[in-house]
């Protein structure tokens, strides 16, 4: 599935990135925890979280994560926002919550890493 | 690869300061990327990097990073000062933390920040002195 396509079922807000989404994900994982993202043996994955700071992006681009769906509405910070243009990331938000979004997608035919 | 190897890269880390806790694995990313070294390889190197800043960051009050890269290795030296790690062994183990609660709000201090650079690196050395601080060692072998 295209960020795109993802973007317009879930009614997604495209912070940055907006240039990459005609990118493909095929897999998602879905954590608060950065050492747990750290540990994926994946490239290019789509990740869900709840945890907004800056430290969420930063994890996002050195484990090579394609795009970042920050749930439940919070407020992308201008630190945040700079950080992923510098990484060239895909930041997304959604007012939906993580298990929401990881249901919905799940549904959608994105798969799960573990 | 012709780049004039070695290529040798120093940063610097602030204890605490977590808004720059990431910056020299960013930069590191970069450089690594257009020198066309593996992509796989490229995160192994640069979340081991990322592991080893964040842990300063978290425990120590500086630190000093210098990286050898040849056509053969990436050699990273990770040297703070700090109150050091009194038991290498129960560091190493998965889970075990010391990590203040600030950490673990920001995601980490889940006690897998060494266990993962073991994970992704070929060697790694930990030395450590209570009251001084820690050296961390580690290497990575482009051939794989």
């Amino acid at each position: 599935m295209t960020i795109s396509q993802l973007v317009e079922l879930l009614g997604l807000e495209v912070v940055c990135g907006q240039e990459r989404i005609d990118e493909e994900v095929e897999f998602a994982f879905a954590s608060d925890l950065m050492s747990d993202v750290l540990t994926l043996d994946k490239s290019g994955v789509l990740l869900i979280t709840g945890l907004a700071n800056p430290q969420a992006v930063r994890t996002s681009e050195i484990a090579d994560v394609t795009a970042i769906i920050i749930a439940r509405g919070k407020t992308i910070t201008q630190e945040m926002s700079d950080l992923a243009e510098e990484g060239n990331m895909i930041l997304l938000t959604s007012k939906l919550s993580v298990f929401k979004i990881a249901g919905e997608l799940y549904s959608a035919g994105i798969k799960a890493i573990y | 690869m012709n780049f004039g190897f070695p290529m040798r890269l120093q940063y610097m880390i602030s204890g605490g300061d977590f808004n720059n806790a990431g910056a020299a694995a960013s930069s590191l990313k970069k450089i690594l990327k257009q020198l066309s070294i593996d992509s796989e390889l490229v995160r192994k190197i640069v979340v081991a990097l990322y592991e080893a800043e964040v842990n300063v960051v978290a425990h120590a009050y500086s630190g000093l990073i210098n990286i050898e890269l040849d056509h053969e290795k990436i050699l990273i030296v990770i040297q703070d000062e700090g109150p050091g790690i009194p038991d290498i062994d129960k560091a190493m183990e998965a889970g075990f933390s010391t990590a203040s609660e600030e950490v673990r709000s920001m995601g980490f201090g889940a006690g897998m920040g060494l266990p993962n650079i073991k994970k992704n690196t070929s060697t790694l050395s930990v030395e450590s002195e209570v009251g001084k601080g820690t050296k961390l060692e580690m290497i990575i072998y482009l051939n794989t």
